[in-house]
């Protein structure tokens, strides 16, 4: 279940994010890894609290060591006015417009899923793409979430059982083991 | 008298603050540090242990700029010159960490010395047009001892007998080096083929257990991410080593808005800032030590009006020029496991007679590269980012060419100094807290970019005969006519800043004393790579926690430290540079 999207607006986001890291043999792709789930946490951050920005630490629990990423890290005053502005948008607040006003990623995604139709998930993939090139802005930004959501942390919503990684064959993030001596200098 | 706080109120907590700390406080002095980003690295009671917070994770390191600044609260501006009118960036511009440790956090802890000529390049190698090319107030002789000092401080790990450029040294490195990346190992064998002097780069990265902290363990999250085991030394050591005396309190979220001058504006009465919650503040200190960086400490000196009697704070702006040489391999390189870079060449830094003729085809007397890093690897993320969306995105990925096919080349090399470059305060952009956010305006001189040229195609060479298939070569910044020119990446993205308040005797013509101290101000110090006469082609790190170590120690009225060039028939000796 989305948090912030709307079911249909969820649909899209991975309907899209598809054709930008589209699945193959031996890879999920970004729909199956979860990106949307990733770009559904990032909007919907402050729905929860500690708000889903930083991850906690030092370890994930992945390679031993304490789960820490799951704890998300309080944030500071400042890096919470820079999150809100930047999701929600300025809306007119002072605080939020010492340089002018800022349109906030929620605003841009709703109105860039609006405009890549209501039936995109059920035209083609060539019209899906020519929908998406028709909206180069909002592609790019797509796709620099749908890169983070395969490839991420998996405690940000994507890169669900770090799928991403192993397909990849990236081990991700092995503290607190790291690397032998062996395994940094030899051939394989 | 007036009542004072401290001893000395120290701006900005990074390797050179940090290190002045550290000299300070063990001194008997008392400190306040004020940092205007956050404490992400550890606890500020005893023990001052780690705080968790760093962490193999590229989202928050990569993405979100956890360590700061954030462009949205912090933003920069960019121009290549007063012809482009105001500005033609803002954003991220040479973003160095703003949080509790600083630059020191996110570097990957590469800390070569720099060497002889590099103290006197107007007297041994000579002027250049368009460049101010002037000579340190110190030499190498007199640098030793303090370099030693920052080895020891830091924890290096190194091979003394490697490098048949360096410079001598009175002792032997604290650490042996770490172990070999593979990629490095690939490319340094070539280089060797080609005439060239691969070394084991000296790190800040511990080897074996080092004062009190252990081996690093190869998770391969090491520039720009941290070190989550405590392995690196910078900046946590120094920094650590002045609370543990009790007489050192660091203020974090706090931002200096101004430098407070008395009747006389001959002396710093302390220092103003403001709190998390806007709420302004005075900290009166027998001593202003100014070490914010050579982007920030310029920005505080402007908007205090101090300082700057020589018209000069703020200018001589130097970068490295950096040079990327690119190859992809068929076959897999793990770069991405170890210390990101473990092998360096310093051989452009010496120009043979070939060099020598090319620079004198380019119109120049000389010119001089820099350190040649070996090494390799993006994470996925930004792999993922730099790979192509659409249908052959995750085949690619699979692949790897970038993340574990790639190894890499990067030469910083030398920017010459001139008055031209500079930071300033942007008239219109703010900064959070409602100050003027630093410009910069900067181009490089055509030395950089003849000497880029000239070394470019031998590194592609290598790059071939170490078994690339296709090799390229960029740089940044970029040149005009080349990809990026027009584009965001048209401002430096190197994260080596110096020379923005220049050190030397004359205060007509430089800010800083031959002591850092301001030529207008005597209680005022600058103690970061704002004193840099010259760039050299190095990092600057070591240089910057050196200096501090002399500047600190002399402040507090302490001997210089002295050290002994080892005689010619020692092991030490032999291994030494004429």
């Amino acid at each position: 279940m989305p948090i912030w999207f709307e079911e249909r607006e969820h649909a899209v986001v991975r309907a899209a994010v598809h054709r930008l890291i589209p699945a193959c043999e031996d890879h999920p792709g970004a729909a199956d890894a979860g990106a949307a789930d990733y770009i559904d946490g990032l909007l919907g951050a402050f729905l929860v609290d500690p708000p889903r920005i930083f991850a906690g630490g030092p370890f994930s629990g992945r390679y031993g060591g304490d789960p820490g990423f799951e704890r998300f890290t309080p944030l500071t005053r400042h890096q919470e006015l820079a999150w809100r502005t930047r999701i929600e948008g300025s809306q007119g607040r002072a605080e939020r417009e010492f340089n002018g006003p800022v349109v906030g990623l929620q605003e841009v995604y709703r109105e860039g899923l609006a405009k890549l139709g209501a039936d995109f998930c059920d035209v083609d993939g060539d019209e899906q793409d020519r929908r998406l090139d028709a909206l180069p802005a909002f592609k790019h930004l797509l796709y620099e979430h749908a890169c983070e959501g395969t490839y991420g942390a998996p405690e940000y919503g994507g890169n669900r059982d770090c799928l991403a990684w192993v397909a990849i064959k990236f081990p991700g993030d092995v503290q607190p083991r790291g690397y032998t001596d062996e395994e940094v200098s030899g051939r394989v | 008298m007036m009542t004072t706080d401290c001893d000395a109120v120290i701006v900005g907590t990074g390797p050179g603050g940090s290190t002045v700390a550290d000299v300070l406080t063990a001194a008997g002095w008392s400190v306040i540090m004020l940092e205007k980003g956050a404490n992400h690295l550890l606890a500020l009671e005893s023990p001052y242990e780690g705080l968790g917070r760093i962490t193999n994770d590229e989202i928050k390191f990569m993405r979100r700029w956890f360590l700061g600044p954030d462009p949205f609260l912090e933003p920069r501006t960019f121009r290549r010159s007063d012809a482009d009118g105001e500005r033609l960036l803002t954003g991220e511009v040479n973003n160095l960490p703003s949080t509790v440790g600083g630059g020191g956090f996110h570097a990957d802890g590469k800390l070569p010395r720099f060497r002889d000529v590099d103290f006197k390049a107007a007297s041994e190698l000579g002027p250049i047009d368009g460049a101010d090319v002037v000579d340190w107030p110190v030499d190498y002789d007199e640098m030793e001892p303090y370099y030693a000092a920052a080895e020891r401080i830091i924890g290096v790990a190194g091979d003394h007998t490697g490098n048949p450029f360096a410079a001598w040294r009175s002792g032997p490195y604290p650490m042996p080096p770490g172990p070999d990346m593979y990629c490095a190992i690939v490319t340094s064998e070539a280089a060797v083929e080609r005439g060239l002097h691969p070394y084991r780069a000296p790190t800040g990265v511990n080897s074996v257990e080092y004062d009190g902290r252990p081996a690093c363990n190869n998770c391969g999250f090491c520039a720009y991410f941290g070190c989550p085991i405590e392995a690196k030394g910078d900046p946590i050591a120094p920094l650590r080593n002045a609370l543990r005396t009790g007489r050192c309190e660091v203020r974090p979220e706090s931002y200096v808005v101004r430098v407070d001058l008395d009747g006389t504006s001959r002396t710093a009465q302390g220092v103003t800032y403001l709190d998390v919650d806007g709420m302004e503040h005075v900290v009166r200190a027998r001593n202003v030590v100014i070490a914010a960086g050579a982007f920030e400490t310029p920005r505080l000196l402007l908007r205090s009006e101090v300082g700057n009697s020589s018209g000069n704070v703020g200018r001589y702006l130097m970068y490295h020029f950096q040079t990327y040489t690119l190859g992809l391999f068929p076959f897999r390189l793990h770069a991405y496991r170890g210390r990101a870079v473990t092998h360096l060449h310093d051989d452009f830094l010496a120009p043979d007679a070939a060099a020598l003729a090319a620079a004198r085809d380019a119109g120049l007397p000389y010119f001089r590269g820099g350190i040649v890093e070996h090494g390799g690897a993006a994470h996925p993320m930004m792999e993922a980012v730099h790979t192509p969306a659409g249908a052959h995105h995750s085949r690619t990925m699979l692949q790897s060419p970038m993340r574990d096919r790639m190894a890499a080349f990067t030469m910083q090399g030398e920017d010459l100094p001139q008055r031209t470059n500079r930071i300033d305060l942007d008239p219109a952009i703010r900064d959070v807290w409602g100050f003027p956010a630093g410009r910069v305006t900067y181009q490089p001189h055509r030395h950089e970019i003849a000497a880029s040229r000239h070394w470019a195609p031998l590194l592609e060479t290598v790059m071939k005969d170490a078994g690339a298939t296709h090799t390229f070569s960029v740089t940044s910044p970029p040149l005009a006519g080349e990809p990026g020119a027009d584009t965001p990446f048209m401002a430096s993205v190197s994260r080596h800043i110096m020379g923005t308040t220049r050190m030397g005797s004359d205060p007509r013509t430089t800010v800083c004393d031959p002591w850092q101290r301001l030529h207008d101000v005597e209680n005022v110090m600058v103690a970061d790579s704002s004193v840099f006469p010259t760039s050299a082609g190095y990092g600057p790190t070591l240089t910057i926690v050196a200096l501090a170590v002399r500047a600190a120690r002399a402040l507090a009225g302490l001997e210089p430290l002295r050290s002994q060039r080892p005689a010619p028939d020692t092991e030490l000796g032999r291994f030494s540079a004429v």
